[in-house]
């Protein structure tokens, strides 16, 4: 790498302050949890995992997010979706499916009650 | 500006709204779950560890026990992976640990610049800075502009090594414990040692620095 190169003063300030909590949502947990768990039931290496994390991240910053920490977990989740439909598990219809199924059933369910899918009471599709 | 907000909120109470992240996660789980691949159960315990029982206090008694005893320190420079698991910390993905000595002549830093691969076993999950870009990019072009963005001012003469965790391999730095604690006990030598001074971005605290975090 050719140091001289680099305008490192163009880079934005590492986000030193920022100390926010481990999940700052209960979806970034879900998404942490069910990867190490497929890696664990064998669905994946860890180490393919990585190259589709990692992958994920360059196409965010390619498409202008500046990537300071805090869109990690969109991130971890769109590696999430891509690898288990590489892998077969699932496919991205089933998965576009059942996202509608569960906004119907948001959309059904009066606030502060538990959302359960076929709420609405349209069938949900099998997984 | 505050009563629109609540305005805006009111109207919502009526029904549910999910996020489209939210719905993502949800199908997700919904499928993984109804498929057999997850156990709804077992999630909650996972996240349940990673908030509560595991983080750098596990390397810190890690750290503690190597500045207290020799034999462990020595184990733990040969073969970390196995000293760090006779604690019973073991790792997740089966991934081997390296530690790394910081001395007056060296100082290391740890990153990674893939994605985030850390430590989980004894640091827990990763701050947000060390997932940033200009952490991950940083950090090897410039690792002294590093220390000096998190307040570490290191003599010229210390020669500062990064190190770029991968999937297979993570690092955990030992950093030089601090003047005036000699006969301190594990416990109290783990209160010095911070999060960032295990991924090199720190350094532990001084006796003085303990007591002013204290107070």
């Amino acid at each position: 790498m050719n140091h001289a190169d680099v305008d490192l003063s163009a880079l934005p300030d590492i986000p030193v302050r920022d100390d926010s909590p481990v999940f700052r949502e209960p979806w970034e947990a879900r998404a942490f949890a069910m990867a190490v768990k497929l890696n664990e039931a064998g669905v994946f290496e860890w180490g393919e995992w990585v190259r589709t994390l990692g992958a994920e991240i360059r196409a965010a910053q390619a498409n202008g997010d500046p990537d300071l920490g805090q869109t990690y977990y969109l991130h971890w989740l769109a590696a999430l979706e891509k690898i288990v439909t590489d892998k077969q598990v699932t496919a991205r219809e089933r998965l576009l499916a059942r996202k509608d199924a569960w906004d119907r059933a948001a959309k059904a369910t009066p606030h502060g009650e538990p959302i359960e899918l076929g709420r609405d009471g349209t069938p949900v599709a099998p997984a | 500006m505050s009563h629109s907000y609540d305005h805006a909120i009111g109207h919502n109470h009526e029904t549910s709204e999910l996020t489209d992240t939210e719905l993502r996660v949800r199908a997700l789980e919904s499928i993984l779950v109804e498929k057999g691949y997850v156990d709804p159960a077992a999630l909650d315990e996972l996240i349940e560890t990673y908030e509560t029982r595991v983080g750098p206090r596990n390397g810190a008694h890690v750290v503690a026990k190597a500045w207290s005893d020799e034999d462990f320190a020595n184990w733990l420079f040969e073969d970390a992976t196995a000293a760090i698991s006779s604690l019973g910390y073991i790792g997740r993905q089966g991934e081997h640990m390296v530690a790394l000595r910081n001395t007056p002549e060296k100082h290391n830093i740890v990153v990674c610049t893939l994605c985030s691969c850390y430590p989980w076993t004894v640091l827990g999950l990763p701050p947000v800075w060390y997932k940033s870009a200009p952490y991950r990019s940083k950090a090897v072009r410039d690792p002294r502009g590093v220390l000096h963005d998190f307040g570490v001012e290191l003599p010229e003469e210390t020669e500062i090594c990064v190190w770029d965790s991968t999937a297979e391999v993570r690092y955990l730095v030992i950093p030089r414990r601090p003047e005036g604690t000699d006969g301190w006990s594990e416990e109290d030598l783990a209160r010095l040692i911070t999060r960032d001074s295990m991924i090199g971005t720190g350094l532990a605290l001084s006796p003085g620095e303990l007591q002013e975090v204290a107070e």
